[in-house]
């Protein structure tokens, strides 16, 4: 059965899955590690019991989301080898080295510092606690510095030269890095991660205040949260439009596949809000257009010519159809969130934020909307790229390992019957530790072991509790 | 007999350098994980875990690190060897999966009978297995053609690779039992004496077997055990791993607390520079030397610079984590 599928779209295929995984988990612990560091601070400099008890209370859910995400990243790792043997061989000395200092500055620095973070507020005290939870913080951002660099240069390659055993080899190390897609990419990414975190908090607050509008805990995460919300959205708006048009700059292919412009325009070229992109016949069927506006927004000139891809060689096209709807999954999702921070800033302005049902209830609904975007938006960028592994220089077809079909189709099995088992087990134990609401004297995941619980007498605890807050 | 030191050999040195301090750091987790099934006691296993709870991340960080600096510095080694060792890959992967969440996973699910002590046992061992047969899988030599694997995808396979699962199998499963005389007390620590002593034997007998197997594999291993120069450093390792065995029996004999498991750490040290000189100058043994793989010298030289500055603070602050977590991890009070 497998041995009638093509390899490469198996490869592929695999590579999706367990990315899409794996990318929910850092988008989460980027924010929720920064989120953790504030509130740590806020409660060396308040002494106010709440942050501690959200610290631990979020530290919990942070240490099953780590775990996660630490294991299913080894598995990205290693998987540029096995099923991307040709990619790795001629990209290794310019991909590697970016992925070697991602390694050595910072995953070792989180993993150094996790354990602290996690069990040893007691045995190293509070302010070398706060220093580990920065610390893991910290790493969360320059890993995701190097890992973006590492694919922005895929997107936008440049610095390089290529050599005789047709290898990419680095010309010049400050233009493989900083390359033209890189700022947009890692600012539009790293506000995703705070978006995405800031709406999971906020679903947790507002899903514990629908049910007691006046619990402590609750009240301090929902009113963080929609600070976050709405102050980070607008910003995210535009650093997603200057994205935008880098993107039009540097791989205009993808702007055509997002935009769904199969036709050059030679006077202004419309917005198409909705439509079904019909890739053989090189149309969209059915199309909802706004005249002009898409010259406006990528030319800011109503009239200005906008190529599509008839302009562009056949074998080189993006798959449309899903470029263009993930396109716009993001940019509805991104709306939505907008509106979020909208409202809670009316209802802030009004006084009834912790007691505005509907608010709440739009709060519930939108915790997962972060992760569908951030989805939807590495789909769009990932897609957009194709038919090209590095863009326009190696194409996917070429990247691949010389692997048969049953190799890479049961090991696609493999994972997607060993993802769904562990990672449907981490989503229930994390949504059942949101379930419980933040309480007084909360435990960190040490707290929660049995074998350490049970040496912990309450006076101790709360003793404990007395002298650091 | 002293080659100059070149970039590619001082490159294949990190590299050896961090898969090492993996085999070192996260081998004692993954044995320990293997030895689960005989500590039935939740108690046991309770302390078993937290005695390696706060740290197994940064041991499993090394692995990425091995494989990162093998794709950034040997590239045509990693693209070759990836696809030969293709199942072992998947298999290790998956099983670091299961153990690895194990670790947060257990202490939250609510059924009696705990299904991620089960998780994270059999993923210790069939990621220390998978190691094991990559191992045996890359010193009987993989089929090349051109900058490309060019074998089967059961080619792994052997009787040896199989050997040599079960050897580290053996091997990690002993570390594991070291750290437990080192971590804990009481009835758990002396069920752990009693362990290592089984297991050294069987270590003893998988070194025995590996080394005598190893020259049958290819004329050219024996020629490089043998012939001059490399036969003034070969002939010393076997002198050494029974000094280092007899130094481990008074050891255990006088139940020392943490002497045998950095004597275990010893024998592993020696098994493994028997390797290097089994497969020195070849990164893919008979078909790729470290020359031919090596990535341009700027970009070996620009990692270089972070190695230098870098490995040393990771070593530092590695060290302290584990410093705050020293001691023995005693049952009812964990790290409190």
């Amino acid at each position: 059965m497998l041995s009638n599928l093509d390899p490469i779209v198996l490869a592929r295929a695999q590579f999706a899955f367990t990315m899409s995984f794996h990318i929910v988990f850092p988008a989460f612990s980027i924010g929720l590690a920064s989120y953790l560091a504030v509130l740590e601070a806020l409660w060396l400099w308040t002494g106010r019991e709440v942050f501690i008890n959200l610290f631990h209370y979020w530290l919990k859910i942070f240490a099953i989301a780590f775990g996660m995400g630490v294991v299913s990243g080894i598995v990205m790792s290693y998987q540029f080898g096995t099923n991307w043997s040709a990619f790795a061989d001629k990209t290794g000395p310019v991909i590697g080295p970016l992925m070697a200092y991602e390694v050595l500055t910072a995953f070792f620095l989180e993993a150094g510092f996790l354990g602290v973070m996690l069990f040893g507020l007691d045995r190293v005290g509070p302010r070398l606690h706060f220093f580990a939870t920065l610390m893991v913080a910290t790493g969360t951002l320059i890993s995701a510095f190097w890992i973006l660099s590492a694919n922005s240069w895929m997107q936008t390659p440049t610095g390089y030269a290529v050599n005789s055993d047709g290898q990419f080899v680095v010309a010049d190390w400050f233009k493989v890095i900083f390359n033209p897609s890189f700022p947009y990419r890692l600012v539009h990414m790293v506000l995703a991660a705070y978006l995405t975190t800031s709406l999971v908090v906020g679903a947790v607050g507002a899903y514990h205040l629908l049910r007691d509008p006046h619990l402590a805990g609750p009240r301090v995460m929902f009113s963080m949260a929609m600070w976050m919300a709405a102050l980070v959205a607008p910003i995210q708006i535009l650093a997603g439009d200057q994205h935008g048009l880098n993107t039009l700059e540097h791989q205009p292919a993808k702007v055509m596949a997002m935009e769904g412009h199969y036709q050059s325009h030679k006077d202004g070229a419309p917005l198409i809000l909705f439509g079904l992109p019909d890739q053989a016949a090189g149309r969209v069927d059915y199309a909802i257009e706004i005249p002009k506006l898409s010259s406006l927004i990528l030319k800011h000139s109503l009239d200005a010519p906008l190529a599509g891809l008839d302009t562009v060689p056949r074998e080189n096209w993006p798959p449309v159809p899903i470029t263009f709807w993930s396109f716009r999954i993001m940019i509805a999702l991104g709306f939505l969130i907008f509106g979020l921070g909208l409202f809670s800033l009316w209802t802030r302005w009004r006084g009834t934020l912790f007691d505005s049902r509907p608010l709440h209830i739009f709060a519930l609904t939108m915790g997962p909307a972060g992760f569908i975007a951030v989805l939807a938006g590495w789909i769009t960028t990932e897609t957009g790229r194709q038919p090209f592994t590095v863009y326009g220089l190696l194409r996917t077809a070429d990247a691949a390992s010389p692997l048969a079909a049953p190799a890479v189709g049961s090991s696609l099995l493999a994972f997607v019957v060993v993802y769904f088992i562990v990672f449907a087990a981490g989503a229930i134990y994390i949504l059942r530790l949101m379930a419980a609401s933040p309480h007084h004297g909360e435990q960190g995941p040490s707290g929660d072991m049995p074998a350490r619980a049970a040496g912990i007498t309450p006076a101790s605890g709360v003793a404990g509790q007395g002298a650091l807050s | 007999m002293i080659a100059a030191i070149d970039l590619a050999t001082l490159w294949a040195f990190i590299i050896a350098f961090a898969v090492f301090v993996y085999v070192v750091m996260d081998g004692f987790d993954l044995g320990l994980g293997m030895l689960f099934p005989l500590f039935p006691a939740k108690a046991d296993r309770d302390v078993m875990m937290n005695s390696v709870a706060p740290v197994w991340d940064g041991n499993e960080t090394w692995l990425v690190l091995g494989g990162g600096g093998l794709m950034a510095a040997f590239p045509l080694a990693y693209a070759v060897l990836m696809p030969a060792l293709y199942t072992p890959m998947i298999a290790m992967l998956i099983g670091l999966v299961f153990r690895g969440v194990a670790f947060e996973f257990r202490w939250r699910t609510t059924s009696a009978r705990n299904r991620w002590d089960i998780a994270f046992a059999s993923g210790s061992l069939l990621a220390t297995l998978a190691q094991g047969v990559a191992l045996g899988a890359i010193l009987q030599g993989v089929h090349v053609e051109g900058r490309h694997y060019a074998g089967g995808w059961w080619d792994w396979l052997s009787l040896f690779s199989l050997l040599t699962g079960i050897a580290l199998m053996i091997g990690y499963s002993l570390l594991g039992a070291t750290w437990l005389i080192l971590k804990t007390e009481g009835a758990l620590r002396e069920k752990a004496y009693r362990l290592s002593w089984v297991l050294l034997f069987a270590m003893l007998a998988a070194i025995a077997v590996v080394s005598i197997a190893t020259p049958f594999l290819s004329i050219q291993y024996a020629q490089r055990w043998f012939a001059w120069p490399n036969v003034a450093l070969a002939a010393p390792v076997p002198i050494a791993v029974a000094a280092v065995t007899a130094l481990l029996m008074r050891s255990l004999g006088q139940k020392q607390d943490s002497r045998p498991f950095f004597l275990v750490l010893a024998l592993f040290a020696l098994s493994y520079a028997g390797l290097g000189i089994s497969m020195y100058p070849f990164i893919v043994p008979q078909s790729i030397t470290i020359w031919q793989a090596a990535a341009p010298q700027n970009s070996q030289i620009f990692m270089l610079v972070g190695v230098a500055g870098l490995v040393p603070l990771i070593l530092g602050y590695t060290g302290w984590a584990y410093w705050v977590f020293r001691g023995k991890v005693r049952a009812g009070s964990g790290y409190h």
